[in-house]
Protein backbone atom coordinates (compact mmCIF):
# COMPACT_ATOMS: atom_id res chain seq x y z
CA UNK A 1 0.00 0.00 0.00
CA UNK A 2 1.82 3.12 -1.42
CA UNK A 3 1.38 6.80 -0.66
CA UNK A 4 1.19 9.19 -3.94
CA UNK A 5 2.08 12.74 -3.74
CA UNK A 6 -1.75 13.63 -3.64
CA UNK A 7 -2.35 11.64 -0.57
CA UNK A 8 1.09 12.52 1.15
CA UNK A 9 -0.33 16.23 0.62
CA UNK A 10 -3.56 15.54 2.01
CA UNK A 11 -2.39 14.35 5.17
CA UNK A 12 0.12 17.05 5.53
CA UNK A 13 -3.15 19.25 5.34
CA UNK A 14 -4.67 17.05 7.63
CA UNK A 15 -1.81 17.42 10.21
CA UNK A 16 -1.60 21.25 9.32
CA UNK A 17 2.59 20.42 8.24
CA UNK A 18 3.20 22.97 5.45
CA UNK A 19 5.90 20.66 3.62
CA UNK A 20 8.15 21.86 1.22
CA UNK A 21 8.66 20.02 -2.55
CA UNK A 22 12.01 18.45 -1.06
CA UNK A 23 10.49 17.34 2.34
CA UNK A 24 7.45 15.79 0.12
CA UNK A 25 9.69 13.63 -1.80
CA UNK A 26 11.96 12.85 1.07
CA UNK A 27 9.69 11.97 3.20
CA UNK A 28 7.42 10.39 1.12
CA UNK A 29 9.65 8.00 0.33
CA UNK A 30 10.39 6.59 4.02
CA UNK A 31 7.12 6.75 4.80
CA UNK A 32 6.22 4.18 1.99
CA UNK A 33 8.66 2.12 3.77
CA UNK A 34 7.77 2.53 6.99
CA UNK A 35 4.13 1.74 6.24
CA UNK A 36 5.21 -1.48 4.09
CA UNK A 37 7.00 -2.74 7.69
CA UNK A 38 3.95 -1.54 9.64
CA UNK A 39 1.23 -3.19 7.35
CA UNK A 40 2.46 -6.75 8.98
CA UNK A 41 0.12 -6.46 11.16
CA UNK A 42 -3.17 -7.19 8.76
CA UNK A 43 -1.12 -10.78 7.80
CA UNK A 44 -3.02 -11.41 11.42
CA UNK A 45 -7.22 -12.55 11.34
CA UNK A 46 -7.89 -10.91 14.43
CA UNK A 47 -12.14 -10.30 13.70
CA UNK A 48 -12.45 -11.70 17.15
CA UNK A 49 -9.99 -9.87 19.46
CA UNK A 50 -10.96 -6.79 21.16
CA UNK A 51 -8.87 -3.76 21.08
CA UNK A 52 -6.55 -2.72 23.69
CA UNK A 53 -6.41 1.16 23.86
CA UNK A 54 -4.64 1.04 27.65
CA UNK A 55 -2.63 -1.25 29.44
CA UNK A 56 -4.63 -0.42 32.74
CA UNK A 57 -7.65 -2.10 33.72
CA UNK A 58 -9.01 0.96 35.03
CA UNK A 59 -12.61 2.42 35.16
CA UNK A 60 -13.82 5.18 36.02
CA UNK A 61 -10.72 7.39 37.55
CA UNK A 62 -12.99 9.71 39.59
CA UNK A 63 -11.78 12.62 41.53
CA UNK A 64 -13.57 14.68 44.08
CA UNK A 65 -14.81 17.95 42.01
CA UNK A 66 -12.92 20.81 44.16
CA UNK A 67 -13.17 24.46 43.43
CA UNK A 68 -9.13 25.47 42.64
CA UNK A 69 -7.45 28.48 41.73
CA UNK A 70 -7.04 28.39 38.53
CA UNK A 71 -3.71 29.68 36.94
CA UNK A 72 -3.08 33.29 37.04
CA UNK A 73 -3.56 34.91 33.47
CA UNK A 74 0.07 36.18 33.59
CA UNK A 75 1.22 32.95 34.17
CA UNK A 76 -1.20 31.73 30.78
CA UNK A 77 0.16 34.36 28.39
CA UNK A 78 4.01 34.02 29.62
CA UNK A 79 4.64 31.82 26.72
CA UNK A 80 2.64 33.11 24.03
CA UNK A 81 4.28 34.90 20.81
CA UNK A 82 1.28 37.24 20.90
CA UNK A 83 -1.05 38.62 23.28
CA UNK A 84 -4.08 41.19 23.29
CA UNK A 85 -5.24 42.14 26.64
CA UNK A 86 -6.75 38.94 27.72
CA UNK A 87 -6.60 37.06 24.63
CA UNK A 88 -3.89 35.02 22.36
CA UNK A 89 -3.31 37.47 19.18
CA UNK A 90 -3.48 35.41 15.89
CA UNK A 91 -3.12 35.96 12.15
CA UNK A 92 -7.02 36.38 10.38
CA UNK A 93 -8.89 32.81 10.38
CA UNK A 94 -9.62 33.70 6.76
CA UNK B 1 35.44 22.00 44.95
CA UNK B 2 35.74 18.60 42.81
CA UNK B 3 38.27 17.20 45.33
CA UNK B 4 35.28 16.24 47.76
CA UNK B 5 33.92 13.38 46.06
CA UNK B 6 34.42 10.87 43.07
CA UNK B 7 31.08 12.10 41.37
CA UNK B 8 32.60 9.13 38.76
CA UNK B 9 31.94 6.74 41.24
CA UNK B 10 29.27 8.39 44.05
CA UNK B 11 26.50 6.17 44.34
CA UNK B 12 22.89 8.01 45.02
CA UNK B 13 22.89 6.54 48.52
CA UNK B 14 26.74 7.05 49.15
CA UNK B 15 26.14 10.61 48.44
CA UNK B 16 22.49 10.76 50.40
CA UNK B 17 25.22 9.52 53.42
CA UNK B 18 27.53 12.15 52.59
CA UNK B 19 25.06 14.51 53.22
CA UNK B 20 22.86 13.35 56.13
CA UNK B 21 26.09 13.15 57.98
CA UNK B 22 27.03 16.57 57.46
CA UNK B 23 30.42 15.57 55.59
CA UNK B 24 29.34 17.58 52.59
CA UNK B 25 26.87 19.97 52.17
CA UNK B 26 23.91 19.58 49.27
CA UNK B 27 25.64 23.21 48.14
CA UNK B 28 29.00 21.65 48.04
CA UNK B 29 27.80 18.40 46.64
CA UNK B 30 25.89 20.36 43.61
CA UNK B 31 28.66 22.43 43.25
CA UNK B 32 31.28 19.46 42.64
CA UNK B 33 28.64 17.99 40.07
CA UNK B 34 28.70 21.51 38.13
CA UNK B 35 32.60 21.00 38.00
CA UNK B 36 32.33 17.54 36.40
CA UNK B 37 29.91 19.16 34.14
CA UNK B 38 31.89 22.08 33.44
CA UNK B 39 34.91 19.20 32.63
CA UNK B 40 33.34 16.60 31.24
CA UNK B 41 30.42 17.53 29.43
CA UNK B 42 31.42 19.94 26.42
CA UNK B 43 32.92 16.42 24.85
CA UNK B 44 29.73 14.22 25.65
CA UNK B 45 26.77 17.26 25.65
CA UNK B 46 24.08 15.28 28.22
CA UNK B 47 22.61 18.50 29.10
CA UNK B 48 21.01 20.87 27.97
CA UNK B 49 21.22 23.35 30.52
CA UNK B 50 22.47 23.29 34.40
CA UNK B 51 21.01 25.02 37.07
CA UNK B 52 23.37 26.98 38.97
CA UNK B 53 22.27 26.87 43.03
CA UNK B 54 21.10 24.18 44.70
CA UNK B 55 17.58 24.58 45.53
CA UNK B 56 17.06 21.60 47.85
CA UNK B 57 18.91 19.94 50.76
CA UNK B 58 20.05 16.26 49.77
CA UNK B 59 21.52 15.46 46.46
CA UNK B 60 21.14 16.74 42.59
CA UNK B 61 19.29 14.82 40.43
CA UNK B 62 19.04 15.38 36.71
CA UNK B 63 15.67 15.24 34.46
CA UNK B 64 15.25 14.61 30.74
CA UNK B 65 14.33 17.41 29.33
CA UNK B 66 10.66 16.44 28.57
CA UNK B 67 10.31 16.79 32.60
CA UNK B 68 8.04 20.48 33.27
CA UNK B 69 10.30 22.42 35.52
CA UNK B 70 8.80 25.60 36.53
CA UNK B 71 11.15 28.78 35.69
CA UNK B 72 13.70 25.95 33.71
CA UNK B 73 13.26 26.23 30.17
CA UNK B 74 12.25 22.75 28.96
CA UNK B 75 12.07 21.94 24.98
CA UNK B 76 12.03 18.45 24.80
CA UNK B 77 14.80 18.35 22.14
CA UNK B 78 12.86 20.22 19.95
CA UNK B 79 13.41 23.47 18.55
CA UNK B 80 9.34 24.08 18.62
CA UNK B 81 9.25 24.08 22.47
CA UNK B 82 13.08 26.32 22.27
CA UNK B 83 12.37 29.61 24.85
CA UNK B 84 9.37 27.61 26.49
CA UNK B 85 9.68 27.93 30.73
CA UNK B 86 7.03 26.62 31.93
CA UNK B 87 4.99 28.17 34.96
CA UNK B 88 4.21 25.11 36.50
CA UNK B 89 6.38 21.13 37.66
CA UNK B 90 5.27 18.36 36.66
CA UNK B 91 4.39 16.28 39.29
CA UNK B 92 7.60 13.99 39.25
CA UNK B 93 9.29 17.25 39.60
CA UNK B 94 7.47 18.36 42.86
CA UNK B 95 8.19 15.27 43.94
CA UNK B 96 11.57 15.14 43.93
CA UNK B 97 11.88 18.65 45.19
CA UNK B 98 9.72 17.67 48.21
CA UNK B 99 12.55 15.13 49.05
CA UNK B 100 15.28 17.53 49.34
CA UNK B 101 16.89 16.65 45.80
CA UNK B 102 18.32 19.51 43.94
CA UNK B 103 17.27 20.26 39.99
CA UNK B 104 21.30 20.30 38.51
CA UNK B 105 19.77 20.35 35.17
CA UNK B 106 17.75 19.28 31.95
CA UNK B 107 19.10 16.11 29.93
CA UNK B 108 19.06 16.09 26.32
CA UNK B 109 16.69 13.88 24.37
CA UNK B 110 15.64 13.03 20.85
CA UNK B 111 13.03 15.47 19.50
CA UNK B 112 9.82 14.58 21.51
CA UNK B 113 11.70 11.43 22.77
CA UNK B 114 11.04 10.43 19.10
CA UNK B 115 14.06 8.02 18.86
CA UNK B 116 17.10 5.28 19.96
CA UNK B 117 20.47 7.85 19.74
CA UNK B 118 19.76 11.41 20.77
CA UNK B 119 20.81 12.34 17.06
CA UNK B 120 17.26 13.90 16.55
CA UNK B 121 17.45 16.56 19.23
CA UNK B 122 17.36 19.92 17.25
CA UNK B 123 20.04 20.79 19.84
CA UNK B 124 23.15 17.87 18.61
CA UNK B 125 23.79 15.04 19.88
CA UNK B 126 24.67 13.43 23.02
CA UNK B 127 27.83 11.13 23.00
CA UNK B 128 28.87 7.79 24.88
CA UNK B 129 31.19 8.27 27.85
CA UNK B 130 32.52 4.58 26.80
CA UNK B 131 33.56 6.42 23.92
CA UNK B 132 32.44 9.66 22.41
CA UNK B 133 32.46 8.63 18.32
CA UNK B 134 29.28 6.67 19.68
CA UNK B 135 25.70 7.07 20.52
CA UNK B 136 24.75 6.71 24.26
CA UNK B 137 21.45 5.16 22.84
CA UNK B 138 17.83 7.26 23.49
CA UNK B 139 15.58 8.96 23.52
CA UNK B 140 17.01 9.12 27.14
CA UNK B 141 20.82 9.35 25.65
CA UNK B 142 21.10 12.35 28.29
CA UNK B 143 20.25 11.23 31.03
CA UNK B 144 22.30 7.88 30.82
CA UNK B 145 25.42 9.70 29.55
CA UNK B 146 25.35 11.77 32.60
CA UNK B 147 24.92 9.06 35.07
CA UNK B 148 27.80 6.86 33.70
CA UNK B 149 30.03 9.94 33.43
CA UNK B 150 29.49 10.96 36.78
CA UNK B 151 27.91 14.31 35.88
CA UNK B 152 24.50 13.45 37.79
CA UNK B 153 24.41 10.84 40.94
CA UNK B 154 20.55 9.33 39.27
CA UNK B 155 18.57 11.20 36.83
CA UNK B 156 15.15 10.67 35.55
CA UNK B 157 13.90 9.73 32.01
CA UNK B 158 10.90 8.58 30.31
CA UNK B 159 10.15 5.83 28.22
CA UNK B 160 7.68 5.18 25.35
CA UNK B 161 9.24 2.27 23.50
CA UNK B 162 12.76 1.84 24.89
CA UNK B 163 13.90 5.00 26.06
CA UNK B 164 15.14 4.76 29.51
CA UNK B 165 16.37 1.01 29.26
CA UNK B 166 18.27 0.91 25.76
CA UNK B 167 20.25 3.84 26.70
CA UNK B 168 20.98 2.52 30.10
CA UNK B 169 21.99 -0.64 28.23
CA UNK B 170 24.29 1.34 25.65
CA UNK B 171 25.79 3.02 28.29
CA UNK B 172 26.66 0.76 31.04
CA UNK B 173 23.76 1.48 33.89
CA UNK B 174 20.86 0.73 35.67
CA UNK B 175 17.08 2.11 34.13
CA UNK B 176 13.50 1.31 35.04
CA UNK B 177 10.87 1.93 33.20
CA UNK B 178 8.09 1.28 35.89
CA UNK B 179 4.33 -0.30 35.13
CA UNK B 180 2.27 2.01 33.25
CA UNK B 181 0.22 4.08 35.72
CA UNK B 182 2.66 3.67 38.82
CA UNK B 183 4.55 7.07 37.83
CA UNK B 184 2.63 10.76 37.09
CA UNK B 185 2.38 11.55 33.73
CA UNK B 186 1.55 15.24 34.82
CA UNK B 187 3.81 17.78 33.21
CA UNK B 188 5.32 15.52 31.03
CA UNK B 189 5.96 16.39 27.16
CA UNK B 190 3.60 13.97 25.70
CA UNK B 191 4.26 11.77 23.27
CA UNK B 192 2.30 8.51 23.24
CA UNK B 193 0.32 8.45 26.18
CA UNK B 194 -0.88 4.53 26.91
CA UNK B 195 2.95 4.19 26.26
CA UNK B 196 4.90 7.26 28.34
CA UNK B 197 6.31 6.61 31.76
CA UNK B 198 8.76 8.58 33.64
CA UNK B 199 11.28 6.43 35.37
CA UNK B 200 14.51 6.41 37.12
CA UNK B 201 18.45 5.76 35.98
CA UNK B 202 20.94 5.59 38.28
CA UNK B 203 24.18 3.60 38.72
CA UNK B 204 22.63 0.86 40.59
CA UNK B 205 19.57 -1.23 40.97
CA UNK B 206 19.10 0.14 45.28
CA UNK B 207 19.46 3.58 43.78
CA UNK B 208 17.02 2.97 40.93
CA UNK B 209 14.96 1.34 43.70
CA UNK B 210 14.90 4.45 46.05
CA UNK B 211 14.37 7.17 43.41
CA UNK B 212 11.28 4.96 42.55
CA UNK B 213 9.87 4.82 45.97
CA UNK B 214 9.98 8.81 45.39
CA UNK B 215 8.57 9.61 42.50
CA UNK B 216 5.79 6.24 42.58
CA UNK B 217 2.01 6.65 43.13
CA UNK B 218 -1.00 7.90 42.40
CA UNK B 219 -1.62 11.33 41.32
CA UNK B 220 -4.52 13.28 41.03
CA UNK B 221 -2.99 15.28 38.44
CA UNK B 222 -3.02 11.96 36.36
CA UNK B 223 -6.15 9.93 36.46
CA UNK B 224 -4.21 6.90 34.84
CA UNK B 225 -2.14 6.66 38.14
CA UNK B 226 -2.50 4.18 40.37
CA UNK B 227 -1.56 3.44 44.13
CA UNK B 228 1.40 1.07 44.61
CA UNK B 229 -0.05 -2.24 46.49
CA UNK B 230 2.80 -2.09 48.70
CA UNK B 231 6.28 -0.20 49.51
CA UNK B 232 8.93 -0.34 47.66
CA UNK B 233 11.53 -2.62 49.21
CA UNK B 234 15.28 -1.55 48.42
CA UNK B 235 16.96 -5.15 47.45
CA UNK B 236 19.24 -6.73 50.11
CA UNK B 237 19.40 -9.94 48.98
CA UNK B 238 21.74 -12.09 47.74
CA UNK B 239 20.46 -15.40 46.29
CA UNK B 240 17.55 -16.32 43.82
CA UNK B 241 16.34 -19.72 45.07
CA UNK B 242 13.13 -20.24 43.65
CA UNK B 243 13.02 -17.03 41.32
CA UNK B 244 11.78 -18.53 37.98
CA UNK B 245 13.37 -16.98 34.98
CA UNK B 246 11.53 -17.39 31.56
CA UNK B 247 14.06 -16.84 28.10
CA UNK B 248 11.87 -15.61 25.46
CA UNK B 249 13.39 -18.27 22.59
CA UNK B 250 11.95 -15.61 19.68
CA UNK B 251 13.89 -13.12 21.53
CA UNK B 252 17.27 -14.89 21.65
CA UNK B 253 16.82 -16.09 18.49
CA UNK B 254 17.09 -13.05 16.34
CA UNK B 255 19.43 -12.85 13.73
CA UNK B 256 19.74 -9.17 14.97
CA UNK B 257 21.58 -10.03 18.12
CA UNK B 258 25.52 -9.64 18.05
CA UNK B 259 27.54 -12.77 18.97
CA UNK B 260 29.14 -10.71 21.40
CA UNK B 261 25.75 -9.43 23.00
CA UNK B 262 24.28 -12.83 23.39
CA UNK B 263 27.24 -14.57 25.03
CA UNK B 264 27.35 -11.63 27.58
CA UNK B 265 24.15 -12.50 27.94
CA UNK B 266 24.26 -16.88 28.29
CA UNK B 267 26.61 -15.97 30.61
CA UNK B 268 24.44 -13.85 32.81
CA UNK B 269 21.70 -16.35 32.65
CA UNK B 270 24.73 -18.93 33.70
CA UNK B 271 24.91 -16.38 36.65
CA UNK B 272 21.31 -16.08 37.51
CA UNK B 273 20.80 -20.68 37.56
CA UNK B 274 23.99 -20.15 40.39
CA UNK B 275 22.18 -17.66 42.42
CA UNK B 276 19.27 -20.45 42.59
CA UNK B 277 17.05 -19.49 39.89
CA UNK B 278 15.25 -21.46 37.75
CA UNK B 279 15.81 -20.71 33.84
CA UNK B 280 13.45 -21.97 31.40
CA UNK B 281 12.39 -20.81 28.02
CA UNK B 282 9.04 -19.97 26.84
CA UNK B 283 7.41 -18.74 23.92
CA UNK B 284 6.28 -14.88 23.14
CA UNK B 285 6.35 -15.19 19.12
CA UNK B 286 3.49 -12.53 18.40
CA UNK B 287 5.33 -10.02 21.07
CA UNK B 288 8.81 -10.16 18.94
CA UNK B 289 7.20 -10.84 15.16
CA UNK B 290 4.69 -7.83 15.35
CA UNK B 291 5.57 -5.56 18.04
CA UNK B 292 7.27 -3.05 16.37
CA UNK B 293 4.51 -2.93 13.61
CA UNK B 294 1.82 -2.73 16.48
CA UNK B 295 3.73 0.13 18.29
CA UNK B 296 4.73 2.11 15.54
CA UNK B 297 1.14 2.15 14.18
CA UNK B 298 -0.21 3.29 17.98
CA UNK B 299 2.80 5.56 19.14
CA UNK B 300 2.56 7.87 16.05
CA UNK B 301 -1.41 8.01 15.89
CA UNK B 302 -1.06 8.79 19.56
CA UNK B 303 1.41 11.14 18.90
CA UNK B 304 0.12 12.51 15.58
CA UNK B 305 -2.79 13.79 18.80
CA UNK B 306 -0.80 14.93 20.91
CA UNK B 307 1.56 17.29 18.87
CA UNK B 308 -1.34 18.52 17.35
CA UNK B 309 -1.52 21.85 20.32
CA UNK B 310 1.96 22.71 18.53
CA UNK B 311 0.73 25.36 16.64
CA UNK B 312 2.93 28.52 17.59
CA UNK B 313 -0.16 30.40 19.40
CA UNK B 314 0.10 29.35 23.44
CA UNK B 315 4.07 29.01 23.24
CA UNK B 316 7.18 28.54 21.09
CA UNK B 317 8.37 30.32 18.07
CA UNK B 318 5.72 31.11 15.42
CA UNK B 319 6.74 31.37 11.87
CA UNK B 320 4.84 34.52 10.09
CA UNK B 321 1.98 33.87 8.02
CA UNK B 322 -0.56 36.23 6.24
CA UNK B 323 -3.64 34.04 7.98
CA UNK B 324 -3.99 32.27 10.78
CA UNK B 325 -3.51 28.77 8.69
CA UNK B 326 -0.84 29.45 7.47
CA UNK B 327 1.21 30.84 10.14
CA UNK B 328 0.03 27.51 12.05
CA UNK B 329 1.56 25.32 9.14
CA UNK B 330 4.65 26.91 8.30
CA UNK B 331 5.24 27.34 12.20
CA UNK B 332 5.08 23.14 12.58
CA UNK B 333 7.14 22.79 9.36
CA UNK B 334 9.96 25.14 10.23
CA UNK B 335 9.58 23.79 14.36
CA UNK B 336 9.46 20.09 14.20
CA UNK B 337 12.56 17.50 13.09
CA UNK B 338 12.08 15.06 10.39
CA UNK B 339 11.34 12.14 13.24
CA UNK B 340 8.47 14.46 14.42
CA UNK B 341 7.18 14.96 10.94
CA UNK B 342 7.14 11.38 9.58
CA UNK B 343 5.66 10.25 12.32
CA UNK B 344 3.07 12.98 12.39
CA UNK B 345 2.45 12.08 8.88
CA UNK B 346 2.49 8.11 9.92
CA UNK B 347 0.15 8.81 12.78
CA UNK B 348 -2.38 10.83 11.44
CA UNK B 349 -2.37 8.42 7.87
CA UNK B 350 -2.86 5.60 10.10
CA UNK B 351 -5.90 7.63 11.99
CA UNK B 352 -7.38 9.09 8.57
CA UNK B 353 -10.91 7.81 7.26
CA UNK B 354 -10.66 4.98 5.08
CA UNK B 355 -7.21 3.46 6.91
CA UNK B 356 -8.42 3.41 10.34
CA UNK B 357 -9.64 -0.10 11.01
CA UNK B 358 -6.58 -1.33 8.90
CA UNK B 359 -3.76 0.29 10.50
CA UNK B 360 -4.61 1.93 14.01
CA UNK B 361 -7.53 -0.61 14.99
CA UNK B 362 -5.89 -3.53 14.33
CA UNK B 363 -2.74 -2.71 15.75
CA UNK B 364 -4.67 -2.00 18.84
CA UNK B 365 -6.02 -5.61 18.28
CA UNK B 366 -2.78 -7.26 17.83
CA UNK B 367 -2.05 -5.22 21.22
CA UNK B 368 -4.73 -7.28 22.96
CA UNK B 369 -2.34 -10.27 21.47
CA UNK B 370 0.67 -8.77 23.01
CA UNK B 371 -0.72 -8.36 25.99
CA UNK B 372 -2.72 -12.17 26.49
CA UNK B 373 0.82 -13.87 25.55
CA UNK B 374 2.88 -12.03 27.93
CA UNK B 375 0.19 -12.55 30.85
CA UNK B 376 0.17 -16.55 29.82
CA UNK B 377 4.26 -16.62 30.05
CA UNK B 378 4.28 -15.03 33.53
CA UNK B 379 1.51 -17.94 34.68
CA UNK B 380 4.65 -20.15 34.67
CA UNK B 381 7.67 -17.50 35.71
CA UNK B 382 8.39 -14.75 37.42
CA UNK B 383 10.16 -12.27 35.30
CA UNK B 384 11.41 -12.69 31.98
CA UNK B 385 15.10 -12.04 30.86
CA UNK B 386 16.12 -11.03 27.18
CA UNK B 387 19.10 -9.11 26.22
CA UNK B 388 18.15 -5.40 26.39
CA UNK B 389 19.38 -3.91 23.12
CA UNK B 390 20.04 -6.49 19.69
CA UNK B 391 23.85 -4.55 19.48
CA UNK B 392 26.21 -2.07 21.61
CA UNK B 393 26.90 1.59 20.80
CA UNK B 394 26.91 2.26 17.51
CA UNK B 395 28.68 4.86 15.66
CA UNK B 396 27.22 8.47 15.70
CA UNK B 397 25.66 8.81 11.40
CA UNK B 398 25.27 5.22 11.48
CA UNK B 399 21.94 4.70 11.14
CA UNK B 400 20.54 8.52 10.92
CA UNK B 401 19.23 8.15 7.65
CA UNK B 402 17.26 4.98 8.05
CA UNK B 403 14.46 5.38 9.91
CA UNK B 404 13.89 1.39 10.10
CA UNK B 405 17.28 0.48 11.41
CA UNK B 406 17.03 3.33 13.72
CA UNK B 407 13.42 2.01 15.00
CA UNK B 408 14.86 -2.04 14.97
CA UNK B 409 16.93 -0.71 17.84
CA UNK B 410 13.52 -1.12 20.31
CA UNK B 411 13.06 -4.84 18.89
CA UNK B 412 13.37 -5.86 22.49
CA UNK B 413 12.19 -3.41 25.09
CA UNK B 414 9.18 -2.61 22.63
CA UNK B 415 6.87 -5.83 23.17
CA UNK B 416 6.54 -5.48 27.43
CA UNK B 417 5.87 -1.57 26.65
CA UNK B 418 2.77 -2.38 24.58
CA UNK B 419 1.33 -4.74 27.81
CA UNK B 420 2.51 -1.91 30.48
CA UNK B 421 4.97 -3.89 31.66
CA UNK B 422 7.88 -2.97 34.06
CA UNK B 423 11.43 -3.43 32.42
CA UNK B 424 14.84 -2.95 34.55
CA UNK B 425 17.80 -2.65 32.47
CA UNK B 426 20.77 -4.40 34.41
CA UNK B 427 24.54 -4.35 33.17
CA UNK B 428 25.68 -7.58 32.60
CA UNK B 429 28.76 -7.89 30.83
CA UNK B 430 30.97 -5.86 27.89
CA UNK B 431 31.23 -6.74 24.09
CA UNK B 432 34.06 -5.35 22.30
CA UNK B 433 35.19 -3.27 25.31
CA UNK B 434 31.46 -2.06 25.76
CA UNK B 435 28.55 -2.48 28.18
CA UNK B 436 26.00 -5.30 27.33
CA UNK B 437 22.34 -4.42 28.72
CA UNK B 438 20.10 -7.49 30.39
CA UNK B 439 16.58 -6.12 30.38
CA UNK B 440 14.41 -8.07 33.45
CA UNK B 441 10.71 -8.00 32.52
CA UNK B 442 7.41 -8.68 34.85
CA UNK B 443 3.92 -8.22 35.68
CA UNK B 444 2.48 -5.04 36.18
CA UNK B 445 3.71 -3.99 39.58
CA UNK B 446 6.25 -6.41 40.23
CA UNK B 447 8.83 -4.00 40.22
CA UNK B 448 10.10 -5.10 44.27
CA UNK B 449 10.89 -8.48 42.42
CA UNK B 450 12.81 -6.96 39.67
CA UNK B 451 14.82 -5.15 41.75
CA UNK B 452 15.53 -8.19 44.39
CA UNK B 453 17.03 -9.78 40.65
CA UNK B 454 18.52 -7.19 39.41
CA UNK B 455 20.47 -6.72 42.67
CA UNK B 456 21.53 -10.20 43.27
CA UNK B 457 23.25 -10.12 39.55
CA UNK B 458 24.37 -6.59 39.77
CA UNK B 459 26.55 -7.64 43.11
CA UNK B 460 27.08 -11.01 41.37
CA UNK B 461 28.52 -9.91 38.35
CA UNK B 462 30.50 -7.11 39.84
CA UNK B 463 31.30 -4.97 36.96
CA UNK B 464 33.31 -1.99 37.34
CA UNK B 465 31.21 0.39 35.05
CA UNK B 466 33.26 3.52 34.80
CA UNK B 467 34.60 3.92 31.84
CA UNK B 468 37.91 2.76 31.33
CA UNK B 469 38.87 5.91 29.09
CA UNK B 470 37.21 8.11 32.39
CA UNK B 471 39.30 6.01 35.68
CA UNK B 472 41.71 7.73 36.86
Amino acid sequence: MAIDREQLLHVAHLARLELRDEELERLGAQLNDILDAVSKVSELDLADVPPTSHPLALVNAWAEDVPRDPLPLDDVFANAHAREGDLFRVPPTA
Amino acid sequence: MSAIVDTLRLTAEEAIGLVERGDVSATELHAAYLDAIEERDAELHAYLRTVDEADGTSIPIALKDVISTKGVETTAGSKILSGYVPVFDATVATRCRDAGLTLLGKTNTDEFAMGSSTENSAFGPSRNPWDPSLVPGGSGGGTSAAVTAGLAPWGLGSDTGGSIKQPSALCGNVGLRPTYGTVSRYGVVAFASSLDQVGPVAKNVRDVALLYSIIAGRDPEDSTTVELPGAVVLPQEDRLEGLRVGVPRQATELEAIEPGVRAAFDVALTRLEELGAEVGECELPRAFDYGIACYYLIATAEASSNLARYDGVRYGPRSEGTTYREMVERTRDEGFGDEPKRRIMLGTYALSAGYYDAYYGQAQKVRTLIVREHADVFGRFDVLATPTSPTVAFPIGHKAADPLAMYACDLLTIPSCLAGLPGLNVPCGFSEGLPVGLQLIGPQLSENTLFRAGHALERSLGLDLVPERLRT
